[in-house]
């Protein structure tokens, strides 16, 4: 039987308490006398009291440590919970927690990682809890707990049939001393895990209930705008808001300043002097803000997406950039070859047009606040805004609303540090609200990239080397141990950098965003210089990595990154050829999950491509929640296919040229797929995350398809866009 | 300002707001009715979708002074059905639609908009009609199956 630690010492019990309402909340008490963060040592990941309230009708309510921007984590990490607790799953009610670094760690809605992290610590809290109830009632009843099981929120002696409910064994529960160890469940006995379970929040999206940061206001705060700065480089020089203030529902006009001294990574914000309007409700105060005169001057570089691909154009060419790994003798290898193949691929910037525009609502008093809304880190805002308040972190109080979105761009908490700042200058509750437009032009947008790849084939057509050279504004997008590396003897990956002063950051799946569709294309390519099909080339690769792997640091397991190909080789009767039906595949790991994808493209009777059906194969390990699974992996292919195909943010004079929807153009309904299937690989390895592995490949896929339907290669993302255009890389 | 009597969701409601004040707003901000959504402001996403007499209309885009009319009847989310069992509403839980959920109330209001005119729509009336709503989470897949299944409950 597999056994966790409960990371408790001996003497720590459960204590019950009133909750809110009739409900029991169970906590652990410390006999040490120390108080119960003190007792805590730092790395306790979850705690009993955190997760589970027994509710005095015998529901549970389980709440939800991490915030939920889509990735349906709101759902599937309390179904992990209540699977070890053994409830059934229409027992349950689910809140959202709010940010509480003494009974919960990492409460982060990034990389894909909430499961991963999360796992062992959820089935733990449902485990404890689990074996508390199941002893009480041995105790209670005088008969050995081996006799015992529990089912739906239960304990049950098989022998006799005698059940009694969980609620009923709190006292006695809290007479127990907590073990050190807790008994799991073995994944063959999962009740729950596994299984299709919908969005806890399904009802309220479908009813339009106040569910997001949008939503959520509170009488008497006041409406608050910002204007920043209308190109990356300038500043503010002066303003007159004399007009703007006679407006009606206008209470003032006046700037902020949110530079902090020493900023986290989560701080990135090219704009941090700001024009406030503040005002009773948004029409009027969007009204006010288009009446605000203000004068801007430069302070750099005024940035253009034509000098960005004249940096790129030559960056390769200025000398050696940052070698991130060198196998064997490439230089060598590439001089001996039979025939070297070279490509150069280029992906714009991305804005994440999160469909809930950037806001925050925040209430800041002389020394405590309140701030409330849609953040993806919410330790790291509260860090920030306990600096630049001035008010100890323990005081300021973080709840999380459910996000429109985050695709990493709420990772970034500028607009929460400028709520609590307007907030602390007008002494009063205010919701800050970005407009589409503020949203596009204030981003932390996903990076410009250009990637080089080169790779050498001999007299045989074997791959004898393979080189990356990856450049991006600001920085490069090559992972220099994924594949191909380790599966030759002959690599190098290299870095260089361009210095910009337009703020970036993570976009779903960082990096495995762009490189993955750069490098499946490529890869197809190779395989068919080689004269090789596209999944048996890459399967001889993955042979390589399996059998003699080539370095020490290879961040992938061959066998599984394999086995995704194989699995979408056997579903999508990869092989057979339909007349007018073009394919493409593509196989990426990123986010500790293993995707591999076929797309089937026809042309329609205008020429243009439409994505048929898409074939999905996935190694996350342990699926946890079906349904969830299988809507983040549709979403990320729709997500991916739709920002390779038509999405470019591009700038002129450091302003982005694209500042709403008429301009920059996002997938719609009839041009996503018409079917995608997926297919999971079945194992008992820990889950792994599913928010962003779902995305990468499939530009690969779409190239490779597109280059079937077309004859054409295609370079530039997005390709239905810069592949028309005349090409600018040269 | 001008005061405005406004039939929405077959209860009258009176606010005070600038003429060119869009629904979207009034609602928001005046009525607290904030299942309608902002996403644009300039009709691109459909985030904002309400019926106007039953018909798709964006709200980001509609000034208050043109519905303030006894004869422009105004239904939001909150007014679809009195349960959430209008049979959009039901086939988007079943089909388990939403991710973030953010674009979803608009595309409910687009979906029964159109069964309301159409009860029976092939596949590509569908794609059609639900392409003026933008999912940033790309469950256009699952939203046109419960279009489906919506159309086959009515």
């Amino acid at each position: 039987m597999a056994l966790i630690k409960t990371k408790h010492n001996r003497r720590s019990f459960l204590k019950v308490s009133a909750a809110g309402g009739a409900g029991l909340l169970l906590q652990f008490s410390w006999f040490s006398g120390l108080a119960q963060s003190d007792a805590q040592p730092e790395d306790i990941a979850f705690d009993l009291n955190a997760y589970i309230r027994i509710n005095g009708n015998g529901t549970v309510t389980i709440f939800s440590p991490n915030p939920e921007i889509g990735q349906n984590v709101k759902t599937s990490m309390p179904l992990i919970v209540a699977e070890e607790l053994d409830v059934a799953w229409d027992q349950v009610t689910v809140e959202q927690a709010p940010l509480d670094t003494k009974k919960f760690s990492r409460q982060i809605a990034g990389g894909s990682q909430s499961i991963r992290a999360g796992w062992d610590g959820l089935r733990m809290a449902g485990a404890t809890a689990r074996y508390l109830f199941l002893n009480a009632a041995a105790k209670l009843w005088n008969i050995p707990a081996e006799d015992l099981v529990t089912e739906e929120g239960m304990v049950k002696h098989l022998p006799t049939n005698k059940t009694i409910a969980y609620k009923e064994l709190i006292d006695e529960a809290s007479k127990i001393e907590i073990p050190e160890e807790v008994p799991l469940k073995a994944p063959k006995d999962f009740k729950l895990i596994g299984t299709a379970v919908k969005n806890v929040d399904g009802v309220k999206i479908a009813t339009g209930k106040p569910l997001f940061g949008l939503d959520y206001m509170e009488e008497g705060a006041a409406i608050a705008m910002l204007i920043h700065a209308p190109a990356f480089g300038m500043k503010l020089k002066s303003f007159d808001a004399t007009e703007a203030k006679a407006m009606p529902g206008i209470k003032d006009v006046f700037t902020v300043d949110t530079s902090l001294q020493n900023p986290s990574w989560a701080d990135v914000n090219a704009f941090n002097e700001l024009i406030v309007v503040v005002g009773e409700s948004t029409w009027q105060v969007m009204q006010a803000k288009k009446a605000v005169q203000a004068e801007w001057e430069t302070e750099a570089t005024a940035e253009s997406t034509a000098t960005h691909l004249e940096q790129f154009a030559s960056v390769f060419s200025k000398g050696k950039g940052e070698v991130a790994r060198q196998d064997g003798d490439p230089d060598a290898a590439f001089a001996n070859a039979d025939t070297v193949i070279e490509r150069t691929y280029f992906g714009s910037f991305l804005a994440h047009n999160t469909l809930e525009p950037m806001n925050f609502f925040a209430d800041v008093k002389a020394d405590s606040a309140r701030l409330i809304g849609p953040i993806q880190t919410p330790e790291a805002l509260r860090g920030s805004a306990a600096a630049m308040l001035n008010i100890p972190g323990d005081n300021i109080h973080v709840d999380m609303t459910r996000m429109g979105g985050g695709f990493g761009r709420r990772l970034y908490g500028n607009f929460g540090l400028e709520a609590a700042a307007i907030s602390q200058k007008i002494g009063a509750p205010v919701k800050l609200i970005y407009t589409r437009e503020d949203d596009m032009t204030q981003g932390t947008y996903r990076p410009s990239y250009t990637l080089k790849y080169k790779a050498a084939l001999d007299a045989n057509k074997n791959l004898t080397a393979f080189e990356v050279q990856g450049s991006g504004i600001p920085s490069s997008p090559v992972f220099a141990d994924r594949y191909p590396a380790g599966t030759l003897a002959n690599y190098r990956a290299e870095n260089f950098g361009i210095d910009t002063n337009i703020s970036t950051g993570a976009w779903r799946a960082p990096r495995s965003n762009f490189t993955a569709g750069a490098e499946q294309s490529f890869i197809d390519e190779v395989a068919e210089a080689a004269g090789k099909d596209p999944i048996d080339f890459r399967l001889e690769l993955f042979d390589n990595a399996i059998a003699n792997p080539v370095g020490e640091r290879n961040d992938y397991d061959a066998e599984r990154y394999a086995g995704v190909l194989k699995l979408v080789r056997e579903k999508s009767n990869w092989g057979t050829e339909i007349d007018g039906v073009y394919r493409g595949v593509s196989a990426y790991y990123c986010h500790n999950s293993y995707v591999a994808q076929v797309i089937d493209l026809v042309m329609d009777d205008r020429g243009n491509p439409v994505v048929q059906k898409v074939w999905c194969a996935v190694d996350c390990g342990i699926v946890v929640n079906k349904e969830g699974a299988l809507n983040q992996i549709e979403g990320g292919i729709v997500d991916g296919l739709g920002h390779a195909m038509y999405s470019q943010l591009t700038f002129k004079d450091g302003a982005p040229e694209q500042q709403n929807f008429d301009r920059y153009r996002l997938i719609r309904n009839n041009e996503a797929p018409l079917e995608i299937e997926v297919f999971f690989a079945e194992n008992e390895i820990a889950p792994t995350g599913l928010g962003e592995p779902g995305l990468p490949p499939v530009a690969g896929a779409l190239a490779s398809a597109l280059y079937k339907a077309t004859s054409k290669r295609y370079y530039r993302q997005p390709y239905m866009i810069l592949e028309q255009e005349t090409a600018i890389l040269g | 300002m001008p005061q405005y009597s406004l039939m929405i969701n077959e209860q009258e409601h009176q606010v005070d707001v600038a003429a060119n004040t869009p629904v979207l707003w009034v609602l928001r901000d005046h009525l607290k009715m904030v299942g309608t959504k902002y996403g644009c402001g300039i009709g691109q996403c459909g985030a904002c979708t309400i019926h106007l007499n039953g018909n798709a209309v964006r709200s980001c885009s509609l000034p208050v002074s043109a519905i303030a009319n006894a004869s422009m009847k105004i239904t939001t989310i909150e007014g679809l059905s009195e349960t959430g069992d209008h049979p959009v509403q039901k086939a988007w839980v079943e089909v388990d639609v939403p991710q973030c959920g953010y674009c979803q109330a608009g595309q409910i209001m687009s979906a029964a908009a159109l069964l309301n005119r159409n009860a029976t729509p092939s596949e590509d009336e569908i794609k059609n009609a639900m392409s003026g709503n933008l999912c940033r989470c790309g469950t256009y897949t699952r939203i046109n199956k419960a279009v489906a299944l919506a159309a086959t409950k009515k």
